[in-house]
Protein backbone atom coordinates (compact mmCIF):
# COMPACT_ATOMS: atom_id res chain seq x y z
CA UNK A 1 0.00 0.00 0.00
CA UNK A 2 1.35 3.10 -0.68
CA UNK A 3 0.99 7.17 0.24
CA UNK A 4 -0.77 9.94 -1.79
CA UNK A 5 0.78 12.98 -1.62
CA UNK A 6 -1.66 15.40 -3.18
CA UNK A 7 -0.55 18.79 -5.01
CA UNK A 8 -2.82 21.19 -6.86
CA UNK A 9 -3.08 22.55 -10.35
CA UNK A 10 -0.28 23.89 -12.64
CA UNK A 11 2.46 22.39 -10.22
CA UNK A 12 5.69 24.07 -12.07
CA UNK A 13 9.00 22.67 -12.57
CA UNK A 14 10.32 25.27 -10.30
CA UNK A 15 8.36 24.40 -7.36
CA UNK A 16 9.25 20.66 -8.28
CA UNK A 17 12.73 21.00 -8.41
CA UNK A 18 13.80 24.80 -7.72
CA UNK A 19 16.01 26.26 -10.13
CA UNK A 20 19.11 26.83 -7.77
CA UNK A 21 19.20 23.19 -6.58
CA UNK A 22 19.21 21.45 -9.97
CA UNK A 23 22.92 22.78 -10.97
CA UNK A 24 23.67 18.88 -10.60
CA UNK A 25 22.54 15.67 -11.72
CA UNK A 26 22.51 13.45 -9.25
CA UNK A 27 19.79 11.82 -8.85
CA UNK A 28 19.93 11.14 -4.96
CA UNK A 29 20.66 14.89 -4.41
CA UNK A 30 17.95 16.01 -6.38
CA UNK A 31 15.87 14.21 -4.96
CA UNK A 32 16.54 15.31 -1.23
CA UNK A 33 15.64 18.28 -2.55
CA UNK A 34 12.35 17.56 -4.86
CA UNK A 35 9.09 19.49 -3.67
CA UNK A 36 11.44 21.28 -1.01
CA UNK A 37 9.69 24.61 -1.23
CA UNK A 38 6.32 23.93 -0.88
CA UNK A 39 6.37 20.15 0.42
CA UNK A 40 9.38 20.57 2.74
CA UNK A 41 8.29 17.32 4.26
CA UNK A 42 7.57 15.25 1.23
CA UNK A 43 11.51 14.26 0.23
CA UNK A 44 12.47 13.12 4.13
CA UNK A 45 9.07 11.14 4.63
CA UNK A 46 8.32 9.20 0.87
CA UNK A 47 8.36 5.60 0.70
CA UNK A 48 9.48 3.82 -1.87
CA UNK A 49 6.32 2.93 -4.63
CA UNK A 50 4.30 6.11 -2.91
CA UNK A 51 2.21 8.05 -5.17
CA UNK A 52 2.36 11.94 -6.13
CA UNK A 53 -1.11 12.99 -6.89
CA UNK A 54 -0.99 16.39 -9.02
CA UNK A 55 -4.04 18.27 -10.51
CA UNK A 56 -4.22 20.05 -14.06
CA UNK A 57 -0.87 20.99 -15.88
CA UNK A 58 1.31 19.18 -14.03
CA UNK A 59 5.01 20.25 -14.55
CA UNK A 60 4.14 23.08 -16.56
CA UNK A 61 7.38 25.99 -17.33
CA UNK A 62 10.90 24.90 -17.78
CA UNK A 63 12.31 22.22 -19.84
CA UNK A 64 14.42 20.83 -17.09
CA UNK A 65 14.39 16.92 -16.81
CA UNK A 66 16.02 17.51 -13.20
CA UNK A 67 12.06 17.58 -12.02
CA UNK A 68 11.29 14.34 -12.98
CA UNK A 69 14.98 12.46 -12.48
CA UNK A 70 14.37 14.24 -9.39
CA UNK A 71 10.70 12.32 -8.45
CA UNK A 72 12.01 9.38 -10.01
CA UNK A 73 15.26 9.43 -7.35
CA UNK A 74 12.48 9.96 -4.77
CA UNK A 75 11.77 7.09 -5.57
CA UNK A 76 7.89 7.59 -5.97
CA UNK A 77 6.16 4.95 -8.00
CA UNK A 78 4.01 6.95 -10.55
CA UNK A 79 2.55 10.40 -10.92
CA UNK A 80 -0.89 10.51 -11.12
CA UNK A 81 -2.46 13.97 -12.42
CA UNK A 82 -5.57 14.91 -13.87
CA UNK A 83 -3.48 16.20 -17.32
CA UNK A 84 0.22 16.81 -17.82
CA UNK A 85 1.97 19.97 -19.22
CA UNK A 86 3.65 18.76 -22.67
CA UNK A 87 7.57 18.89 -21.66
CA UNK A 88 7.18 17.21 -18.24
CA UNK A 89 4.80 14.58 -20.02
CA UNK A 90 7.67 13.69 -22.68
CA UNK A 91 10.54 13.82 -19.94
CA UNK A 92 8.73 11.22 -17.82
CA UNK A 93 7.97 8.85 -20.87
CA UNK A 94 11.68 9.34 -21.82
CA UNK A 95 13.14 8.93 -18.44
CA UNK A 96 11.19 5.87 -17.13
CA UNK A 97 9.03 7.61 -14.70
CA UNK A 98 5.50 5.98 -14.71
CA UNK A 99 2.42 8.79 -15.53
CA UNK A 100 -1.02 7.98 -15.33
CA UNK A 101 -3.55 10.64 -16.46
CA UNK A 102 -6.71 10.75 -14.90
CA UNK A 103 -8.75 13.42 -13.58
CA UNK A 104 -11.51 11.64 -11.64
CA UNK A 105 -8.63 9.53 -10.04
CA UNK A 106 -6.76 13.56 -9.64
CA UNK A 107 -10.02 14.57 -8.01
CA UNK A 108 -10.76 11.52 -6.13
CA UNK A 109 -8.04 11.09 -4.18
CA UNK A 110 -6.56 13.39 -1.04
CA UNK A 111 -3.59 13.56 0.68
CA UNK A 112 -2.42 10.54 2.40
CA UNK A 113 -5.22 8.49 1.33
CA UNK A 114 -3.56 5.15 0.87
CA UNK A 115 -3.50 4.57 -2.63
CA UNK A 116 -2.66 1.61 -5.29
CA UNK A 117 -1.56 1.50 -8.68
CA UNK A 118 -1.73 -1.12 -11.46
CA UNK A 119 0.81 0.14 -13.93
CA UNK A 120 0.27 -2.77 -16.76
CA UNK A 121 -3.46 -1.68 -16.64
CA UNK A 122 -3.80 1.63 -15.50
CA UNK A 123 -6.27 1.12 -12.79
CA UNK A 124 -5.94 3.21 -9.60
CA UNK A 125 -7.62 2.04 -6.41
CA UNK A 126 -8.00 4.76 -3.12
CA UNK A 127 -8.30 2.15 -0.55
CA UNK A 128 -9.12 4.99 1.81
CA UNK A 129 -12.27 5.92 0.34
CA UNK A 130 -13.34 2.14 -1.46
CA UNK A 131 -13.02 4.25 -4.91
CA UNK A 132 -11.48 2.83 -7.92
CA UNK A 133 -10.05 4.72 -11.57
CA UNK A 134 -9.25 3.80 -15.09
CA UNK A 135 -6.11 6.34 -16.41
CA UNK A 136 -5.88 6.90 -20.23
CA UNK A 137 -4.16 4.60 -22.03
CA UNK A 138 -0.60 5.68 -23.59
CA UNK A 139 -0.61 5.93 -27.35
CA UNK A 140 1.31 2.83 -28.88
CA UNK A 141 4.20 4.60 -29.59
CA UNK A 142 4.50 6.24 -26.68
CA UNK A 143 4.12 2.76 -24.68
CA UNK A 144 6.73 1.39 -26.58
CA UNK A 145 9.09 4.09 -24.88
CA UNK A 146 7.46 3.39 -21.56
CA UNK A 147 7.72 -0.58 -22.19
CA UNK A 148 11.68 0.04 -23.08
CA UNK A 149 11.92 1.73 -19.82
CA UNK A 150 12.75 5.40 -21.67
CA UNK A 151 13.72 6.64 -24.65
CA UNK A 152 17.93 5.65 -23.65
CA UNK A 153 17.23 2.23 -23.16
CA UNK A 154 14.90 2.34 -26.27
CA UNK A 155 17.66 3.43 -28.33
CA UNK A 156 20.44 0.99 -27.16
CA UNK A 157 18.33 -1.82 -28.62
CA UNK A 158 16.43 -0.40 -31.36
CA UNK A 159 16.91 2.65 -34.49
CA UNK A 160 14.27 5.79 -34.00
CA UNK A 161 12.63 4.83 -37.43
CA UNK A 162 11.17 1.84 -35.36
CA UNK A 163 9.15 3.99 -32.63
CA UNK A 164 6.74 5.34 -35.60
CA UNK A 165 6.56 1.88 -37.96
CA UNK B 1 -2.03 22.44 -47.36
CA UNK B 2 -3.09 22.77 -43.52
CA UNK B 3 -1.60 25.38 -40.94
CA UNK B 4 1.38 26.81 -40.43
CA UNK B 5 2.82 23.42 -39.00
CA UNK B 6 0.95 21.23 -41.10
CA UNK B 7 2.73 23.00 -43.96
CA UNK B 8 6.41 23.02 -42.17
CA UNK B 9 5.97 19.13 -41.48
CA UNK B 10 4.84 18.46 -44.79
CA UNK B 11 7.36 20.19 -46.45
CA UNK B 12 10.07 18.68 -44.32
CA UNK B 13 8.98 15.30 -45.20
CA UNK B 14 7.69 15.86 -48.73
CA UNK B 15 4.35 14.65 -48.27
CA UNK B 16 1.16 16.29 -46.71
CA UNK B 17 0.27 15.61 -43.28
CA UNK B 18 -2.30 16.53 -40.32
CA UNK B 19 -3.12 17.37 -37.31
CA UNK B 20 -3.18 14.08 -34.76
CA UNK B 21 -0.72 12.20 -37.31
CA UNK B 22 3.06 10.87 -35.37
CA UNK B 23 5.60 11.86 -37.55
CA UNK B 24 9.48 11.27 -37.47
CA UNK B 25 10.88 14.85 -38.64
CA UNK B 26 14.88 15.39 -39.48
CA UNK B 27 15.93 18.52 -37.18
CA UNK B 28 18.52 21.63 -38.23
CA UNK B 29 19.57 22.13 -35.20
CA UNK B 30 19.53 20.75 -31.65
CA UNK B 31 20.11 23.42 -29.12
CA UNK B 32 21.11 23.23 -25.40
CA UNK B 33 22.76 25.35 -22.56
CA UNK B 34 25.17 25.00 -19.53
CA UNK B 35 21.80 24.34 -17.44
CA UNK B 36 20.46 21.05 -19.32
CA UNK B 37 23.63 19.62 -21.64
CA UNK B 38 25.09 17.58 -18.73
CA UNK B 39 22.07 15.21 -18.60
CA UNK B 40 21.75 15.08 -22.25
CA UNK B 41 25.47 13.88 -22.43
CA UNK B 42 24.51 11.32 -19.94
CA UNK B 43 21.88 10.53 -22.24
CA UNK B 44 24.82 10.05 -25.22
CA UNK B 45 27.02 8.16 -23.70
CA UNK B 46 24.47 5.62 -21.73
CA UNK B 47 22.68 5.32 -25.87
CA UNK B 48 26.45 4.64 -26.54
CA UNK B 49 25.93 4.93 -30.35
CA UNK B 50 28.44 7.60 -31.86
CA UNK B 51 27.39 11.48 -32.83
CA UNK B 52 25.54 11.22 -35.86
CA UNK B 53 26.50 14.72 -36.98
CA UNK B 54 28.26 17.15 -34.43
CA UNK B 55 27.45 20.04 -36.55
CA UNK B 56 23.42 19.88 -36.02
CA UNK B 57 24.58 20.64 -32.23
CA UNK B 58 24.50 24.23 -30.86
CA UNK B 59 25.59 24.59 -27.43
CA UNK B 60 25.67 27.98 -25.31
CA UNK B 61 26.84 28.56 -22.01
CA UNK B 62 24.16 31.68 -20.68
CA UNK B 63 22.54 29.96 -17.32
CA UNK B 64 24.88 30.67 -15.32
CA UNK B 65 27.71 32.14 -16.96
CA UNK B 66 30.36 33.54 -15.54
CA UNK B 67 30.39 30.64 -13.47
CA UNK B 68 28.58 31.98 -10.00
CA UNK B 69 30.21 29.02 -7.80
CA UNK B 70 32.64 26.26 -8.27
CA UNK B 71 29.60 23.49 -9.23
CA UNK B 72 28.62 25.67 -12.46
CA UNK B 73 32.29 25.71 -13.00
CA UNK B 74 33.02 22.00 -12.89
CA UNK B 75 29.53 21.54 -15.42
CA UNK B 76 30.66 24.35 -17.88
CA UNK B 77 34.22 22.26 -17.71
CA UNK B 78 32.65 18.94 -18.38
CA UNK B 79 30.57 20.41 -21.29
CA UNK B 80 33.67 21.94 -22.54
CA UNK B 81 35.84 18.81 -23.03
CA UNK B 82 32.62 16.60 -24.18
CA UNK B 83 32.60 19.27 -26.88
CA UNK B 84 36.11 19.13 -27.50
CA UNK B 85 35.85 15.34 -27.57
CA UNK B 86 33.45 15.70 -30.56
CA UNK B 87 34.76 17.73 -32.60
CA UNK B 88 31.46 20.37 -31.98
CA UNK B 89 32.17 23.53 -34.31
CA UNK B 90 28.72 25.36 -32.69
CA UNK B 91 29.60 26.71 -29.34
CA UNK B 92 28.87 30.30 -27.88
CA UNK B 93 28.78 32.30 -24.84
CA UNK B 94 27.29 35.34 -26.22
CA UNK B 95 24.32 35.43 -24.32
CA UNK B 96 20.70 34.14 -23.79
CA UNK B 97 20.55 30.81 -26.11
CA UNK B 98 17.61 31.77 -27.81
CA UNK B 99 18.61 35.60 -29.28
CA UNK B 100 22.39 34.12 -30.15
CA UNK B 101 20.24 31.24 -32.35
CA UNK B 102 18.81 33.73 -33.95
CA UNK B 103 21.46 36.05 -34.73
CA UNK B 104 23.90 33.46 -35.24
CA UNK B 105 21.71 32.08 -38.11
CA UNK B 106 20.55 29.23 -37.02
CA UNK B 107 16.75 29.96 -37.08
CA UNK B 108 15.20 30.26 -40.71
CA UNK B 109 11.51 30.16 -42.18
CA UNK B 110 10.55 26.38 -42.67
CA UNK B 111 13.37 25.29 -40.22
CA UNK B 112 12.90 22.20 -37.15
CA UNK B 113 14.74 23.12 -34.14
CA UNK B 114 14.64 21.53 -31.02
CA UNK B 115 16.16 22.72 -27.71
CA UNK B 116 16.38 21.24 -24.16
CA UNK B 117 14.73 24.74 -23.12
CA UNK B 118 11.05 25.50 -23.09
CA UNK B 119 11.77 28.71 -24.62
CA UNK B 120 13.16 27.14 -27.63
CA UNK B 121 9.83 27.86 -29.02
CA UNK B 122 10.92 31.58 -29.65
CA UNK B 123 12.00 30.80 -32.97
CA UNK B 124 8.60 30.44 -34.36
CA UNK B 125 8.15 33.89 -34.40
CA UNK B 126 10.62 33.51 -37.51
CA UNK B 127 8.13 31.08 -38.98
CA UNK B 128 10.83 28.37 -37.80
CA UNK B 129 8.92 25.24 -35.82
CA UNK B 130 10.63 24.96 -32.77
CA UNK B 131 10.22 23.35 -29.20
CA UNK B 132 11.35 22.71 -26.40
CA UNK B 133 12.39 18.98 -25.16
CA UNK B 134 14.27 17.20 -22.16
CA UNK B 135 17.56 16.42 -22.13
CA UNK B 136 17.56 12.87 -22.98
CA UNK B 137 16.11 13.69 -26.13
CA UNK B 138 18.36 15.95 -26.77
CA UNK B 139 20.68 13.20 -26.14
CA UNK B 140 18.76 11.02 -28.38
CA UNK B 141 18.84 13.12 -31.03
CA UNK B 142 22.85 13.98 -31.07
CA UNK B 143 22.92 10.05 -32.17
CA UNK B 144 19.54 10.05 -34.26
CA UNK B 145 19.37 13.65 -35.92
CA UNK B 146 15.62 13.21 -35.61
CA UNK B 147 12.61 13.94 -33.19
CA UNK B 148 9.07 12.67 -32.89
CA UNK B 149 6.60 15.13 -33.25
CA UNK B 150 2.82 14.56 -33.28
CA UNK B 151 1.12 16.95 -35.39
CA UNK B 152 -0.36 19.67 -32.84
CA UNK B 153 -3.88 20.70 -33.35
CA UNK B 154 -3.49 24.98 -33.76
CA UNK B 155 -5.50 27.79 -32.21
CA UNK B 156 -5.41 31.05 -34.00
CA UNK B 157 -4.58 33.89 -32.20
CA UNK B 158 -6.45 36.67 -34.55
CA UNK B 159 -5.11 40.02 -33.21
CA UNK B 160 -6.85 42.96 -35.17
CA UNK B 161 -6.26 46.60 -34.87
CA UNK B 162 -3.70 49.06 -33.77
CA UNK B 163 -2.05 49.12 -29.75
CA UNK B 164 -2.04 52.73 -28.21
CA UNK B 165 0.78 54.41 -27.10
CA UNK B 166 2.70 53.01 -24.00
CA UNK B 167 0.87 49.18 -25.03
CA UNK B 168 3.49 46.95 -26.44
CA UNK B 169 3.31 43.02 -27.39
CA UNK B 170 4.42 42.18 -24.22
CA UNK B 171 0.65 43.69 -22.57
CA UNK B 172 -0.89 41.94 -25.31
CA UNK B 173 0.85 38.53 -24.83
CA UNK B 174 0.15 39.11 -20.94
CA UNK B 175 -3.56 39.66 -22.15
CA UNK B 176 -3.89 36.57 -23.52
CA UNK B 177 -2.02 34.66 -21.19
CA UNK B 178 -4.62 35.92 -18.35
CA UNK B 179 -7.40 35.08 -20.94
CA UNK B 180 -6.56 31.66 -21.94
CA UNK B 181 -4.87 30.44 -18.73
CA UNK B 182 -1.74 28.30 -18.07
CA UNK B 183 -2.75 25.45 -20.09
CA UNK B 184 -5.12 27.42 -22.82
CA UNK B 185 -2.82 26.07 -25.39
CA UNK B 186 -1.09 22.44 -24.40
CA UNK B 187 -0.08 20.46 -27.08
CA UNK B 188 -1.88 22.94 -29.15
CA UNK B 189 0.18 24.86 -31.81
CA UNK B 190 -0.60 28.59 -31.75
CA UNK B 191 -0.42 30.76 -34.99
CA UNK B 192 -0.52 34.67 -34.37
CA UNK B 193 -2.45 37.00 -37.02
CA UNK B 194 -4.10 39.54 -37.78
CA UNK B 195 -3.72 43.59 -39.04
CA UNK B 196 -2.04 44.08 -35.18
CA UNK B 197 0.92 41.39 -35.88
CA UNK B 198 0.90 42.61 -40.13
CA UNK B 199 2.11 45.52 -39.17
CA UNK B 200 4.25 44.35 -35.75
CA UNK B 201 7.95 45.04 -36.25
CA UNK B 202 9.57 41.29 -35.37
CA UNK B 203 11.41 41.95 -32.50
CA UNK B 204 8.14 42.51 -31.14
CA UNK B 205 7.00 39.31 -32.73
CA UNK B 206 9.26 37.98 -30.93
CA UNK B 207 7.72 38.12 -27.95
CA UNK B 208 4.32 35.82 -28.84
CA UNK B 209 6.46 33.00 -30.07
CA UNK B 210 8.38 33.39 -26.62
CA UNK B 211 6.14 33.28 -24.34
CA UNK B 212 3.43 30.57 -26.48
CA UNK B 213 5.09 28.30 -23.74
CA UNK B 214 3.59 30.10 -20.42
CA UNK B 215 0.06 28.87 -22.18
CA UNK B 216 1.45 25.33 -22.87
CA UNK B 217 1.47 25.15 -26.40
CA UNK B 218 4.38 23.27 -28.44
CA UNK B 219 4.79 25.99 -30.51
CA UNK B 220 4.03 29.39 -31.28
CA UNK B 221 4.37 30.60 -35.13
CA UNK B 222 3.91 33.90 -37.14
CA UNK B 223 3.82 33.23 -41.07
CA UNK B 224 6.82 34.45 -42.85
CA UNK B 225 6.96 37.96 -44.38
CA UNK B 226 8.94 40.56 -45.86
CA UNK B 227 9.81 42.13 -42.63
CA UNK B 228 10.77 38.42 -41.34
CA UNK B 229 13.16 38.26 -44.24
CA UNK B 230 14.26 41.92 -43.90
CA UNK B 231 15.00 41.28 -40.26
CA UNK B 232 16.89 38.19 -41.40
CA UNK B 233 18.95 40.26 -43.81
CA UNK B 234 19.88 42.99 -41.40
CA UNK B 235 20.03 41.46 -37.84
CA UNK B 236 20.99 37.51 -38.13
CA UNK B 237 23.49 35.66 -40.73
CA UNK B 238 20.94 33.51 -42.14
CA UNK B 239 21.20 34.37 -46.06
CA UNK B 240 18.76 34.05 -48.62
CA UNK B 241 17.29 32.65 -50.11
CA UNK B 242 14.28 31.98 -47.40
CA UNK B 243 11.57 30.05 -47.67
CA UNK B 244 8.15 31.15 -47.97
CA UNK B 245 4.87 29.72 -46.91
CA UNK B 246 1.47 30.40 -45.24
CA UNK B 247 -1.17 28.39 -44.12
CA UNK B 248 -3.11 27.28 -47.21
CA UNK B 249 -7.17 26.19 -46.35
CA UNK B 250 -6.10 25.63 -42.42
CA UNK B 251 -8.13 23.97 -40.26
CA UNK B 252 -8.39 25.65 -37.39
CA UNK B 253 -9.38 23.65 -33.62
CA UNK B 254 -10.42 27.12 -32.46
CA UNK B 255 -10.14 31.03 -32.89
CA UNK B 256 -9.09 33.41 -30.43
CA UNK B 257 -9.90 36.94 -31.30
CA UNK B 258 -8.40 40.41 -29.33
CA UNK B 259 -9.15 43.95 -30.11
CA UNK B 260 -5.56 44.97 -29.70
CA UNK B 261 -6.81 48.92 -29.95
CA UNK B 262 -9.07 48.30 -26.45
CA UNK B 263 -5.83 47.52 -24.34
CA UNK B 264 -3.85 49.14 -22.03
CA UNK B 265 -0.73 47.98 -20.28
CA UNK B 266 -1.33 45.17 -18.58
CA UNK B 267 1.03 43.21 -15.42
CA UNK B 268 0.99 39.84 -14.86
CA UNK B 269 0.73 39.49 -10.50
CA UNK B 270 2.43 37.36 -8.70
CA UNK B 271 2.40 33.97 -8.37
CA UNK B 272 1.36 33.26 -11.66
CA UNK B 273 1.82 34.39 -15.27
CA UNK B 274 -2.23 33.98 -15.89
CA UNK B 275 -2.72 36.39 -12.90
CA UNK B 276 -3.16 39.48 -15.34
CA UNK B 277 -4.61 42.60 -14.73
CA UNK B 278 -4.88 46.06 -16.12
CA UNK B 279 -1.76 47.70 -14.93
CA UNK B 280 -3.83 51.04 -13.38
CA UNK B 281 -4.96 48.47 -11.11
CA UNK B 282 -1.96 47.53 -9.53
CA UNK B 283 0.15 50.98 -9.49
CA UNK B 284 1.88 52.44 -6.61
CA UNK B 285 3.00 48.99 -5.59
CA UNK B 286 6.49 49.10 -3.81
CA UNK B 287 9.08 47.21 -5.84
CA UNK B 288 12.68 46.74 -4.73
CA UNK B 289 14.11 45.44 -8.31
CA UNK B 290 13.28 45.85 -11.77
CA UNK B 291 15.00 43.87 -13.64
CA UNK B 292 15.13 44.78 -17.79
CA UNK B 293 16.43 41.34 -18.97
CA UNK B 294 15.79 37.56 -21.05
CA UNK B 295 14.88 36.44 -23.90
CA UNK B 296 11.53 38.03 -23.91
CA UNK B 297 12.13 41.84 -23.61
CA UNK B 298 16.22 42.65 -23.70
CA UNK B 299 16.85 43.23 -27.20
CA UNK B 300 18.08 46.35 -28.68
CA UNK B 301 14.66 48.04 -29.07
CA UNK B 302 13.24 47.38 -25.98
CA UNK B 303 16.94 48.49 -24.42
CA UNK B 304 16.18 51.82 -26.41
CA UNK B 305 12.54 52.43 -25.38
CA UNK B 306 13.53 51.64 -21.53
CA UNK B 307 16.53 54.34 -21.91
CA UNK B 308 14.37 56.71 -23.96
CA UNK B 309 11.76 56.71 -20.76
CA UNK B 310 15.17 56.80 -17.94
CA UNK B 311 17.25 59.75 -20.02
CA UNK B 312 18.07 62.49 -17.52
CA UNK B 313 15.88 60.72 -14.88
CA UNK B 314 17.38 58.68 -12.15
CA UNK B 315 16.11 55.38 -10.57
CA UNK B 316 14.31 55.36 -7.21
CA UNK B 317 17.20 55.14 -4.64
CA UNK B 318 15.68 52.08 -2.88
CA UNK B 319 14.95 50.41 -6.15
CA UNK B 320 17.84 47.93 -7.24
CA UNK B 321 17.88 48.28 -11.36
CA UNK B 322 19.16 45.84 -13.19
CA UNK B 323 19.98 46.02 -17.24
CA UNK B 324 20.99 42.89 -19.13
CA UNK B 325 20.96 42.78 -22.61
CA UNK B 326 19.94 39.87 -24.09
CA UNK B 327 23.16 39.53 -25.99
CA UNK B 328 26.75 40.32 -26.83
CA UNK B 329 25.74 41.89 -29.90
CA UNK B 330 22.90 43.39 -28.31
CA UNK B 331 25.19 45.15 -25.66
CA UNK B 332 28.03 46.33 -28.46
CA UNK B 333 25.01 48.11 -30.41
CA UNK B 334 23.77 49.62 -27.29
CA UNK B 335 27.01 51.02 -25.99
CA UNK B 336 27.85 52.38 -29.47
CA UNK B 337 23.77 54.13 -29.57
CA UNK B 338 24.70 55.81 -26.20
CA UNK B 339 22.27 53.75 -24.00
CA UNK B 340 24.35 52.03 -21.93
CA UNK B 341 25.71 55.47 -20.44
CA UNK B 342 21.95 56.64 -19.57
CA UNK B 343 21.47 53.30 -18.18
CA UNK B 344 24.47 54.25 -15.90
CA UNK B 345 23.72 58.01 -15.67
CA UNK B 346 20.10 56.95 -14.30
CA UNK B 347 21.77 54.46 -11.29
CA UNK B 348 21.02 51.07 -12.95
CA UNK B 349 23.46 48.29 -13.04
CA UNK B 350 24.12 46.96 -16.63
CA UNK B 351 25.19 42.61 -15.74
CA UNK B 352 26.92 40.63 -18.83
CA UNK B 353 24.23 39.44 -21.39
CA UNK B 354 22.61 35.69 -20.05
CA UNK B 355 20.02 34.60 -17.90
CA UNK B 356 21.31 35.01 -14.50
CA UNK B 357 18.69 36.94 -12.77
CA UNK B 358 15.74 35.46 -14.45
CA UNK B 359 16.69 31.75 -12.65
CA UNK B 360 17.80 33.00 -9.43
CA UNK B 361 21.45 31.61 -10.33
CA UNK B 362 23.73 35.17 -9.83
CA UNK B 363 23.04 38.58 -10.62
CA UNK B 364 20.07 39.52 -8.92
CA UNK B 365 18.88 37.14 -6.25
CA UNK B 366 15.48 38.37 -4.24
CA UNK B 367 15.60 38.25 -0.73
CA UNK B 368 12.25 37.01 1.58
CA UNK B 369 9.13 39.72 1.20
CA UNK B 370 11.11 42.03 -1.92
CA UNK B 371 8.92 42.17 -4.94
CA UNK B 372 10.48 42.40 -8.39
CA UNK B 373 8.96 43.70 -11.20
CA UNK B 374 10.59 42.66 -14.57
CA UNK B 375 10.32 41.97 -18.23
CA UNK B 376 10.61 38.33 -18.23
CA UNK B 377 8.13 35.42 -19.05
CA UNK B 378 7.79 33.61 -15.76
CA UNK B 379 6.86 34.29 -12.47
CA UNK B 380 6.78 31.32 -10.88
CA UNK B 381 7.40 31.24 -6.83
CA UNK B 382 11.53 31.13 -6.24
CA UNK B 383 12.09 31.63 -9.87
CA UNK B 384 14.33 34.49 -8.89
CA UNK B 385 15.87 33.36 -5.54
CA UNK B 386 13.52 33.37 -2.25
CA UNK B 387 10.36 31.46 -2.03
CA UNK B 388 9.20 34.43 -0.39
CA UNK B 389 9.48 36.70 -3.31
CA UNK B 390 7.22 38.41 -5.68
CA UNK B 391 7.40 38.85 -9.37
CA UNK B 392 5.47 40.61 -11.39
CA UNK B 393 5.54 40.94 -15.14
CA UNK B 394 5.43 43.61 -17.46
CA UNK B 395 6.97 45.69 -20.43
CA UNK B 396 10.39 46.87 -20.86
CA UNK B 397 8.56 50.66 -20.47
CA UNK B 398 6.90 49.84 -17.92
CA UNK B 399 9.71 48.44 -15.71
CA UNK B 400 11.63 51.77 -16.71
CA UNK B 401 8.55 54.02 -15.10
CA UNK B 402 8.13 51.40 -12.24
CA UNK B 403 12.42 52.15 -11.23
CA UNK B 404 12.12 55.76 -11.56
CA UNK B 405 8.73 55.44 -8.89
CA UNK B 406 10.27 52.59 -6.93
CA UNK B 407 6.50 51.69 -7.33
CA UNK B 408 4.71 50.05 -10.19
CA UNK B 409 3.93 52.84 -12.52
CA UNK B 410 2.64 53.54 -16.08
CA UNK B 411 5.13 54.28 -18.56
CA UNK B 412 2.84 56.59 -20.63
CA UNK B 413 3.43 59.04 -17.98
CA UNK B 414 7.14 59.55 -19.87
CA UNK B 415 6.84 58.82 -23.38
CA UNK B 416 6.44 62.06 -25.04
S1 LIG C 1 16.41 34.40 -20.13
FE1 LIG C 1 15.22 33.26 -18.63
S2 LIG C 1 13.52 32.36 -19.76
FE2 LIG C 1 15.06 33.02 -21.27
S3 LIG C 1 16.35 31.21 -21.63
FE3 LIG C 1 17.32 32.37 -19.98
S4 LIG C 1 16.48 31.48 -18.08
FE4 LIG C 1 15.14 30.83 -19.75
Amino acid sequence: MARAWKFGDNLNTDEIMPARFNITIDEKELASKVFCEIRPDYAPNARPGDVVVGGWNFGCGSSREHAPVAIRGSQAGCVVAASFARIFFRNAINIGLPILESPEASAGIEDGDEVEVDLASGAIYNRTRGTSFQARPLPPFVLKIASAGGLVKFLREHEIEELTA
Amino acid sequence: MGTLVEEIFSRQLGRAVEAGEIVLLDVDYIMSHDNTTPLAIKAFREIGKPMRDPAKAVIHFDHAYPAPNQLAAENQQKIVRFIQEQNMPHFYHRGVCHQVMIEEGFVRPGGVVIGADSHTVTYGALGCFSTGLGSSEIGAAWVTGKAWFKVPETILVRLEGAARPGVFSKDVMLHIAGRMGMDGATYRSLEFAGSYIDALAVHERIVFANMSVEIGAKCGLIAPDERTFEYLRRETKARPPYEQFEAVQPRYERVFEVNVSALEPQVACHPDVDQVKPLSEVAGLPIDQVYIGTCTNARFEDLALAASILKGRQVSRFTRTLVTPASQTIYEKALAAGLIQVFLDAGCTVNAPGCGACIGRHGGILAPGERAFTTMNRNFIGRMGSPEAEIYLGSPAAAAATAIEGRIADPRKYMG
